[in-house]
């Protein structure tokens, strides 16, 4: 057991170390490697936080989700773990995706923030699961939070199609994918090394989410156990 | 067929039991009606302009009657351990879900067809012959608010601060039927075309299918937690 945790530990600070060292990276390539953009200039260069960022978000709700299912399904504390700290740190990259944004937003279009669709699917986002963990801490009985809160996820995750469907028709404003486009490559799309520090940005913010998620998972394993001792030692 | 039967003697008793209260029906027409009157000193609504504002402040309205009708939609079981005896009778938790989901509906629809034609009054708005069309989308759009507000209703059963958090969960999720229903009906004002309408239609309808579908198979979960 004290060998398996020690693993653990290790394997989390490696993971730690190599997302800092990644991030640095990131920060070298989008900053002095890649050339400013011809009509955006340096304002651009947020685009290799906010891209990361969102996707990050994206996949730690693809998680809540599976988190939540894998719950409902089989009724291990853990999956609820996994999908509680998913939701946090979610909720952390998306509210940083927001920022970026307007801080993007404000010398490009000329406004902090507009009603386009994207940008409103993203607020929508963030209401849907700070309203999570409201619910997950103003439910007391632990196991009826848990069960509620997968309920939400899930909820929460079908419903994101249609928010998406209903906000793209009423209007959009947002530059459509430039890198990601059905009729090119991507390297033909982009000056190759804006590309190469958009991966490391990328790879630097996975690396990251999973040290955060791993670390929450951690903490919220400590909790668990915590909780059960303390019953066992009010039982004696 | 059993499924149904049941849902029907569910639904049987919550209808009996608001006969003989009159609680949530008298208090949502009421709140419908005061917020008319609340919109109409907060915009000082030109009557040329009516038309443009009113799917947006009619769903408004029915939104806070329709939450307001949530909060008290499992009152009943709440009181006296009800809810633990309801469980222990023989029958499908789905049956409950959809009793419970037609009493909201029924009370929704029952105020919306006050307070429709109460607007086009209190506003002077013309076209009466759109009525039905109007009233066919606030149909799907309520189809939807109760069908997503039932479910959580139950989620938010065991919470603190319950009425506080239930809109909070709710409208985020709700978006796709506020932005179908206004649109929708805004088209309807603006072309009397019913087929321009048609798209938003859709959405609704899948709303209503998708999450029927996904509350009628987690509310078990939910009600037994």
């Amino acid at each position: 057991m004290a060998q398996a945790a020690q693993n653990k530990t290790r394997g989390r600070k490696l993971l730690g170390a190599s997302a800092l060292l990644s991030v640095l990276a990131g920060l070298y390539f989008g900053l002095i490697e890649a050339p400013p953009d011809a009509y955006q200039g340096n304002a651009q260069r947020i685009m290799y936080l906010h891209i990361p960022s969102i996707l990050t978000a994206y996949l730690s709700f693809f998680i809540v989700f599976i988190g939540s299912c894998l719950f409902l399904w089989k009724r291990e504390k853990r999956d609820d773990i996994l999908a509680s700290s998913a939701a946090e740190i979610g909720v952390l990259f998306t509210a940083l995706t927001i920022l970026e944004g307007s801080i993007w937003g404000k010398p490009t279009w000329g406004v902090w923030w507009t009603w386009d669709a994207r940008l409103t699917l993203t607020a929508i986002l963030l209401l849907i699961f700070i309203g999570y963990l409201m619910l997950r801490s103003l439910i007391e009985d632990e196991t009826r939070a848990a069960v509620c809160s997968a309920v939400l996820g899930i909820i929460g995750f079908l419903d994101i199609p249609l928010i998406h469907m209903s906000v793209y028709w009423w209007r959009t404003l947002h530059q459509p994918p430039s890198i990601l486009r059905p009729d090119k490559m991507p390297w033909e799309n982009i000056h190759p090394s804006m590309l190469i520090a958009l991966a490391v940005n990328f790879a630097a913010f996975i690396l990251l989410y999973f040290y955060l998620l791993s670390l929450r998972f951690h903490v919220g394993e400590m909790e668990e156990e915590a909780k059960t001792r303390k019953l066992y030692r009010g039982s004696l | 067929m059993e499924l149904l039967r049941q849902t029907v003697w569910l639904l049987r008793k919550d209808l009996l039991l608001e006969l003989r209260r009159r609680e949530s029906v008298v208090a949502m027409f009421f709140f419908g009606t005061l917020l008319l009157f609340v919109f109409h000193f907060a915009f000082e609504i030109p009557p040329d302009r009516a038309a443009a504002m009113a799917p947006g402040l009619l769903w408004l309205a029915f939104i806070f009657t329709g939450t307001l009708g949530l909060t008290q939609l499992f009152q009943a079981e709440r009181e006296n351990h009800c809810l633990e005896a309801l469980l222990l009778g023989p029958m499908d938790r789905a049956a409950l879900y959809l009793a419970k989901v037609s009493f909201n509906l029924f009370l929704m629809l029952l105020v919306e067809v006050i307070i429709f034609p109460l607007f086009w009054i209190l506003f002077n708005l013309a076209f009466w012959e759109l009525l039905p069309s109007l009233f066919l989308v606030a149909l799907l759009g309520t189809m939807g608010f109760c069908v997503l507000g039932t479910l959580f209703s139950a989620v938010t059963l065991k919470a603190r601060a319950r009425e506080l958090l239930l809109p909070l969960i709710l409208f985020p999720l709700m978006i796709p039927v506020i932005l179908a229903t206004v649109r929708g009906m805004e088209i309807l004002l603006r072309t009397g075309q019913f087929e321009e309408a048609v798209p938003w239609l859709r959405l609704l309808v899948g709303f209503d299918v998708i999450f029927l579908t996904a509350g009628f198979l987690i509310f078990e979960w939910v009600i037994e937690a």
